[in-house]
Order: C-alpha cells, then sequence, then structure tokens
C-alpha cells in the first residue's frame, strides 16, 4: 500500500476569464520512505498539488479528484477537525521563504513548542526537552539559547533548520519539501539537502521534494514527476530519467542547464517544441 | 594591451560604519577589503560568493552608487573621480546596471516605454518622438515588441521583465554592464533564454560584463574570467579554466563540492551508496 496515493487530481481557480486549470489530471503516489522528487518551471502547478493534500488551499479553488488517500485513509472528505489531526503530525511541510515562514512575534522555541502540545500532549518540561533535543538534531549550535531567539535574529538558513525541526517534531510518516533551498546559498543548501536526506533515511520518512532545480533533483531523488503547465509530462526513476528522457519537455529542460551547454548559445525550452508538449509515451497526464 | 582595458580596479575598498549608542561605540564593517582586478574590453568577468561577502557592495561601487573609502576606479584607462559631484555625464553613461529582483527593479506605475525613454529624457536632449523610436527599437532588440511600449510591469512574466531591465540598462550605449544575480530569479528555461540574450548583445555591442552569481554552473557558461569572494576578500581570481580546473584557495573547493551535480556519473554513485548503506 502506498503512503500517499493521488489519483487524478484537478484543481481549478476562477478568475475574470473563466476557470483556469492549475493542475490537470495528476496522479502521484509515494511509498514508505521513499524519495519522490516534483520538478516543473513556476506555474506548472507543482506547488498548488501538494497544497491541495495539505489541504492548504482556499476555498475559492475547485479542487477534484479520483481518489486521494493517505495510508488508505481517505484525505479528501474528511472534516477540519480530522485533518488538523493529521497535518502537522503524520503529513508536515517545509516551505520555501523560511523567514517568511516563521511568525516573527514569537519565539522559535514557543512555535516548535506549540507542535509538541498540540499533537503530542507534551508538557512543559517534556516539550522543552523534546524542543532542545530536536534543535540539536538539525544542527543549531546553543540549541537552549536558541529556544528563545526570535526568526529575526537568526539567518535564513538558521530559520530553514528551525522550520525543519518543527516539520519533524512528530516524526511524520510524510514530508513534503517545497523548494526548501532556493532561498538558500549554495554551501548553506548543501548542508540543508544533507539534513533532510540524512533525516529521511532515519527516520525512515516519505519525502516529496518540490523543486525547479535539476541538480537538487540529481542529489536527492529515488523517482521524479516532470510537471510542465500543470500536467503530467514524464515519471520515471532518477537514473533512467536523466539517461533517457522520454518527452520532449524533459530533454529540453535537460538541454537547457549551463553545464550541458554546446558551442555558444544555451537550448531554449521554446526552441524544443511549439505550443504543449506531448507527454511521454505511458503516462496518463 | 593596456588600450584593451576597459576596467581596473586597484585595491578597491568600502567601509560601513555602524553608529554607536551612548554606551556603544561605533563599529566598522569592512565590507570589502581591498579587490584589485583588470578586465578587457568585450569580457566577462563573473563574481561569485555567498550572500554577504561583498558581491554587491562591489557592484555598487563599480556603477557609482557607493562612493569607495579606498582605492581606485579606472574606467577606460582614465580615473574616475567618484566623489559626489564629480562625476561626469559621460562617465555616467558608460555603466550600467542591472539588479537582481526584476519585480523590484521596476516602478509598477510606469509604462515600459517610460522606463526605457527616461534615461534618454534625464541625459540627452532628444524630442519626445526619437526618444520614442529608440526605445521601440530596444524592444525589438531584447526579443519583446514596440507593442509592449504602452503595458505596464505586472503585464510581463519574469523573463520578460529582465529583458527589459537589459533594455533599460543599454538605452544609453553603455561599455560596461554590471548584472547583478540577473538570473537567479528565473526558472531554468527562461533563464537560459536571457543568458542567450546577453551573449547575443555582447557580441553585437562589444560590451563588457560583470557578472555577480552565485551559480557556479552559469559562472561556468558564461565567464571568461572568475573571481570567488569571500568575507569582502577575494580568494581566487584567474581565467575560468585555472579556476575550474585548479582552485586553489578551501573557500573555492568547498563552493564545488556544495553544487549539485547533475550528471549521470554523480548519480549512479549515490545509488549505489545507497543501497550499500540500506544493505548495512
Amino acid at each position: 500500500m502506498a503512503l500517499l496515493q493521488i489519483d487524478n487530481l484537478t484543481v481549478e481557480f476562477e478568475t475574470a476569464t473563466g476557470w483556469f486549470r492549475a493542475v490537470d489530471g495528476v496522479s502521484i503516489s509515494v511509498e514508505k520512505a521513499e524519495v519522490l522528487a516534483i520538478v516543473g518551471e513556476s506555474g506548472s502547478g507543482k506547488s498548488v498539488a501538494m497544497l491541495a493534500v495539505m489541504g492548504l488551499l482556499p476555498w475559492t479553488a475547485k479542487i477534484t479528484a479520483d481518489r486521494m488517500l493517505f495510508e488508505g485513509r481517505d484525505i479528501q472528505n474528511i472534516s477540519p477537525a480530522e485533518r488538523r489531526k493529521l497535518i502537522g503530525k503524520d503529513i508536515a511541510m517545509i516551505f520555501q521563504e523560511p523567514v517568511a515562514s516563521l511568525n516573527p512575534c514569537f519565539t522559535v522555541g514557543f512555535q516548535i513548542e506549540e507542535v509538541l502540545s498540540i499533537h503530542l500532549g507534551l508538557d512543559a518540561k517534556a516539550r522543552r526537552a523534546r524542543a532542545i533535543e530536536l534543535f540539536s538534531q538539525v544542527g543549531l549550535p546553543n540549541p537552549e539559547e536558541r529556544l528563545n531567539h526570535f526568526p529575526h535574529q537568526m539567518s535564513g538558513g538558521q530559520c530553514q533548520r528551525v522550520m525543519i525541526a518543527i516539520a519533524i517534531a512528530c516524526n511524520p510518516k510524510l514530508l513534503i519539501a517545497d523548494e526548501p533551498t532556493t532561498a538558500l546559498d549554495v554551501t548553506i543548501q548543501k548542508q540543508i539537502l544533507d539534513l533532510i536526506m540524512a533525516l529521511q533515511a532515519k527516520n525512515g520518512m516519505g519525502l516529496i521534494m518540490i523543486t525547479h532545480d535539476m541538480g537538487v533533483v540529481a542529489e536527492t531523488a529515488d523517482r521524479v514527476v516532470v510537471q510542465y503547465k500543470g500536467r503530467k509530462m514524464e515519471e520515471a526513476d532518477v537514473l533512467s530519467l536523466f539517461e533517457s528522457p522520454k518527452s520532449n519537455y524533459t530533454k529540453a529542460l535537460l538541454a537547457a542547464l549551463p553545464e550541458n551547454a554546446t558551442g555558444d548559445r544555451l537550448t531554449t525550452v521554446s526552441a524544443f517544441f511549439d505550443g504543449n508538449p506531448e507527454p511521454a509515451p505511458g503516462v496518463s497526464a | 594591451m593596456t588600450d584593451n582595458t576597459m576596467l581596473e580596479v586597484r585595491n578597491i575598498k568600502r567601509d560601513y560604519e555602524l553608529p554607536g549608542g551612548l554606551f556603544k561605540p561605533k563599529k566598522i564593517i569592512h565590507a570589502v577589503k581591498g579587490v584589485s582586478f583588470k578586465l578587457e574590453r568585450g569580457k566577462t568577468l563573473a563574481i561569485v560568493g555567498e550572500s554577504g561577502c561583498g558581491k554587491s557592495t562591489l557592484a555598487r561601487m563599480l556603477t557609482f552608487i557607493d562612493e569607495p573609502t579606498g582605492g581606485d576606479l579606472l574606467i577606460d584607462n582614465k580615473k574616475v573621480d567618484t566623489r559626489p559631484g564629480h562625476l561626469t555625464q559621460d562617465m555616467r553613461q558608460k555603466v550600467q546596471i542591472v539588479f537582481q529582483n526584476p519585480y523590484g527593479s521596476l516602478n509598477p506605475r510606469q509604462k515600459i516605454g517610460d522606463v526605457l525613454g527616461e534615461p534618454l529624457a534625464i541625459n540627452t536632449d532628444m524630442s519626445a518622438a526619437e526618444r520614442r523610436d529608440r526605445a521601440s527599437e530596444m524592444l525589438t532588440k531584447v526579443g519583446l515588441g514596440p507593442e509592449h511600449y504602452n503595458r505596464y510591469p505586472h503585464m510581463f512574466s519574469g523573463g520578460q521583465r529582465q529583458r527589459i531591465a537589459i533594455a533599460r540598462a543599454l538605452m544609453m550605449n553603455p561599455k560596461l554592464l554590471v548584472l547583478d544575480e540577473p538570473v537567479s530569479a528565473l526558472d531554468l528555461s527562461v533563464q537560459a533564454q536571457v543568458l542567450n540574450l546577453l551573449a547575443d548583445l555582447q557580441d553585437e555591442f562589444n560590451l563588457t560584463y560583470v557578472f555577480i552569481s552565485h551559480d557556479l554552473s552559469v559562472v561556468r557558461y558564461i565567464a571568461d574570467e572568475v573571481m570567488v569572494m569571500y568575507f569582502g576578500e577575494a580568494v581566487e581570481y584567474g581565467t575560468r579554466e585555472e579556476v575550474f580546473s585548479d582552485p586553489k584557495h578551501d573557500y573555492t573547493r568547498t563552493l564545488f563540492k556544495a553544487t549539485p551535480k547533475a550528471d549521470i556519473e554523480s548519480i549512479r554513485a549515490r545509488i549505489a551508496k545507497k543501497k550499500a548503506a540500506a544493505a548495512a
């Protein structure tokens, strides 16, 4: 049984010119302890699909799916109260902007203890001990002192570590990382990716890595889903995706990497195809 | 040889003073601690480093936005008097800058035509009709069309906005273009288009680029010379081949190691390692 299974997910938003389809019939499944990367450029619907899973989209969005199952349990039609029990505990998410996703009015200690008290019902002493343990697990120096710091007193990399600590506080079964390193420097990116991958291996979490960086995909993923304009273009394991991409869009993306440049100009995606690219054979878009 | 030097920087420094309080002594931050380099006409120098290493401060000094606290700046073999009020208009026209965030660097209430016409209105006595012609011409050059003349910035995508920012920088026919992370806010496919545009423009106008970036794969593609900065100092400086094949400083090596590799051999190695760890 897959950890997370989504069949034929469609998300639409109403605009002045009619319904806009942000996600168009995408099916995704993640196994236990598997790392799935979802790649695509901005506007490809990769974040929106995951926000729909988390139930974080505004009520104006129209979400339809044949099935949305987490550990065989339906998460499409559950009550908000049920969802709150699940989200943050069994499914956790890390967002792109670490500094913006923490509340600037509270200390980071308060924010991590909030999760521990709501989901695990720990008392004050146990919460504090667990928070210190988590902070040292994510490699924050002086964890006890750090608890009393506000987000603005830390760098972007440190804030992202706090976000990761909050996300893994309840040992989630599935972690969704939405561009966790895009706002960070390369050296910090390496540290954060290493940290996420070490935690994933240690806790046996399922991990969905949303990114637009092919380098990050190559360094982390077991399996890759390529999305373009809300549709799934290709799904393959990481090695065959890089070795023998099937869809034209994936080929174009790989050719646009500066390290794959031949001659003195880069191949652009639009040079590869005009209009809507076809999904790879065998992929139900 | 010497007359081909576009830009020379000798031991340039910039200190920022943090004002002290009643009981707090004032503090001096050395943002750039004496950097020197020489750049030939039509070449590209890439400056690499993490945030806070002083690379943007250096860009601000090269474009006369910030005044250096020490050292010399020579453009076209002429020493530039960077004191406020001493800059000649001629000098200002030679150097232009493109900023990182195309969403923040364009005035949301200004039409694109006016964005491009403004430098001409300020610096030259061209007529409005002439400015309009020049702006439309430039729009075509950067891959947009004259029909975009009357639109506002919010009607454009990130890549198109960066094209507009590049077009604005080129309106004064500069010799030297400072590009402060011009593609880091853009998607991979759009990044490729903007990098190609920059290469085309360099060929056409014989432009000299100072290209600031933290993405080594982009640097490797675009640069002739590379300088790595770390805590305000240039720790590595050489041609692209020298720096990439034989990095001398520890920090450069760390940087290379940290850059994600997207080639098939490294993916194979990673998967093999993971399998071994799972079996153990």
